[in-house]
């Protein structure tokens, strides 16, 4: 019993793992762009049909294919950022309707490109790591956790202790204050876009040998990154990962328990519970309605 | 005088529309009717401000509640149906008690967690939703004659005229409603929320109002819906349908009550009819997303401001070329 504790508990540690870098690339977007990207499942998507395109088709090293679909999706995010969400900064509705237009192009792309049905993609690696008899983690889900500490606290370093990180942060504050003080706007934003985008092809990337590859993958992420972001707080990237965290555990472990639709009801009533009791969230300060 | 000839022209092209269309585009006729009745009802609800994400779950319920009753209980077709809008108020009313403590993108966000829980449950539960497949052979509208004219309910023209009644009287009910006094404080309730707050106006009462209302036609429509194609099931009713009625309403604008009905027109015709036409099957989407990115940048106000400025320029044009006096 305790070794399937502890599996179940290393299951959710992995889901928690892409699950904050999903999440928290999606908060920091809205903290900067104010505006909700539904297409960031998609650029989830975008990040794992690239690990098809190079490593499952091209024959690529994976990690090279990863760090490529991540450069990818970035720039994904760039084009996002200019072509859609400047011209509509004082539109958030407007915003969020083009994001979803984006998606629809993003999904009919990936299924033209590559069809509707499921890709199969060798795993990256055969080993796995015995911890104890029944106790396992196989290689690649090893290195997703790896990859969301360091890229996390990297992106923690980067928002706390330099200049640019102030910066972001301001403009994620208060928008025409920080531009008072002589921040570019449209740069902070640029930026913002560049790394939320990248961190979701990342997970995406590396993610895709141990998921169903399809064109439709980004919807059920999605819902769970909402869900995380209401619960944390929106615009907080502690309460996201905080958060990515709690609704990992709780929906793993009631998936392994219950059954997997019931583990999804209880994720939304957690968030619902959230929004009725606190709707700031975990760690949000302030009504940003 | 010229208002009636304007209804009476549009009441002659509605009724003579099916004559010229093959089935299966009788058949788009009939869901188009629908979709428009949906988004009308769904434009009540954005009066007071608020944008719901489960307005297409909501009908849904309307759908499965019909199919329900009509199986279960024997009750009438006809009947059945308006007891399943009932039923779609009805849990409108009780999601309005947790989603109204809640406002802007909090209540867009809660609306739709509420609205995938209702999913899950139809999908998690065989009895008595069918589980993922959903509820099939759902009784059909039963036959019947008027005078010279037999309508069976299986041919997609007789539902159109069965649907075009429904829809025409609800469309006019929503009219009357947004004209009335309560519309004018769903108005008030969206624009001047503190100052309605502060002249003795309950805003959530009001909110709660437009939301059951909205989910009572949004019921209807999932109740015509499913007894003419005789399935319900967890998919029909998901994020991507309900997208759509969002666009709709976002593309054709929510100033006016007949935005979001171009909207669902014009976007309806271009996907089904002018995309489907040129045979880009797999390009669809994203020529549509397309569509929607390129609406929302240069048309911002929607395609009712084109239509307004359309016809402003018409009447311009037409009074220079009238004979000064």
């Amino acid at each position: 019993m305790v070794e399937f504790l502890a599996q179940t508990g290393l299951n959710a540690l992995y889901a928690a793992s892409y699950l904050s870098l999903i999440a928290v690339g999606l908060v920091l977007i809205f903290g900067v762009m104010r505006v909700i990207n539904f297409a960031h499942g998609e650029l989830y998507m975008a990040g794992a049909y690239c690990v098809v395109a190079l490593y499952a088709q091209g024959r690529a090293p994976f990690l090279a294919a990863v760090a490529a679909g991540a450069v990818f999706v970035g720039l994904l995010g760039l084009l996002m950022e200019r072509a859609l969400f400047r011209p509509l900064r004082d539109n958030p509705l407007g915003g969020l309707v083009a994001s979803i237009g984006f998606l629809m192009i993003l999904q009919a792309a990936a299924a033209m490109g590559f069809g509707v049905r499921m890709q199969n993609i060798p795993p990256a690696s055969q080993e796995v790591l015995v911890i104890a008899d029944r106790v396992r983690l196989a290689l690649p889900r090893l290195w997703v956790i790896i990859a969301a500490a360091v890229l996390l606290s990297a992106l923690w370093l980067f928002l706390k202790r330099t200049r640019f990180g102030w910066a972001l942060r301001a403009s994620a504050q208060d928008r025409e204050a920080a531009a008072l003080q002589g921040i570019s706007i449209d740069r902070t934003a640029r930026v913002a876009m560049f790394i939320g985008a990248a961190l979701a092809g990342i997970a995406g990337a590396l993610t895709a040998p141990m998921v169903s590859v399809n064109p439709n993958m980004g919807h059920s992420v999605i819902i769970s990154a909402f869900i995380i972001i209401i619960v944390g707080g929106i615009g907080s990237l502690e309460g996201a990962v905080i958060a990515a965290f709690a609704y990992a555990f709780v929906h793993t472990f009631v998936a392994t328990f219950a059954d997997a639709v019931i583990a999804d009801i209880v994720g939304l009533l957690l968030m619902l519970a959230v929004l009725i009791v606190r709707p700031t969230g975990l760690m949000g300060t302030r009504d940003r309605a | 005088m010229r208002r009636a000839l304007f209804w009476l022209a549009l009441a002659a092209v509605l009724i003579a529309l099916p004559q010229g269309l093959s089935l299966s585009q009788q058949e788009m006729l009939v869901f188009l009717t629908i979709n428009i009745l949906l988004v009308a009802s769904y434009r009540l609800l954005t009066l007071t401000g608020e944008w719901s994400l489960a307005h297409v779950v909501i009908m849904g319920v309307g759908a499965y509640a019909s199919a329900l009753y009509a199986a279960h209980f024997a009750v009438p077709v006809p009947v059945s149906m308006l007891l399943g809008a009932a039923t779609a108020a009805g849990v409108a009313l009780l999601l309005s008690y947790p989603l109204f403590r809640m406002k802007g993108f909090y209540f867009l966000i809660g609306s739709f967690a509420a609205g995938e829980i209702i999913r899950l449950l139809w999908r998690r539960f065989r009895e008595p939703f069918g589980g993922p497949r959903g509820l099939t052979r759902i009784e059909p509208m039963p036959s019947f004659d008027l005078g010279v004219w037999h309508f069976d309910f299986f041919l997609p023209a007789s539902y159109y005229y069965l649907v075009l009644a429904v829809v025409a009287v609800s469309l006019w009910t929503l009219w009357r409603i947004e004209k009335s006094p309560v519309g004018l404080t769903f108005h008030a309730v969206h624009w001047q929320d503190s100052l309605a707050q502060a002249a003795g106006v309950n805003v959530r009462a009001w909110r709660t109002l437009a939301f059951v209302i909205a989910s009572g036609f949004a019921g209807l429509c999932g109740a015509l819906g499913a007894h003419y194609l005789g399935t319900a099931n967890p998919q029909a009713f998901g994020v991507e349908q309900m997208v759509f009625v969002l666009t709709w309403a976002i593309v054709g604008g929510t100033a006016t009550f007949h935005g979001p009905i171009l909207g669902c027109i014009a976007l309806t015709v271009l996907n089904d009819v002018v995309l489907r036409g040129l045979g880009l099957e797999q390009a669809r989407p994203m020529a549509y997303g397309l569509v929607l990115i390129l609406a929302v940048l240069f048309l911002p106000k929607g395609l009712e401001d084109l239509l307004a400025r359309a016809l402003r320029r018409l009447r311009g044009a037409g009074a220079r070329t009238e004979p000064a006096p």
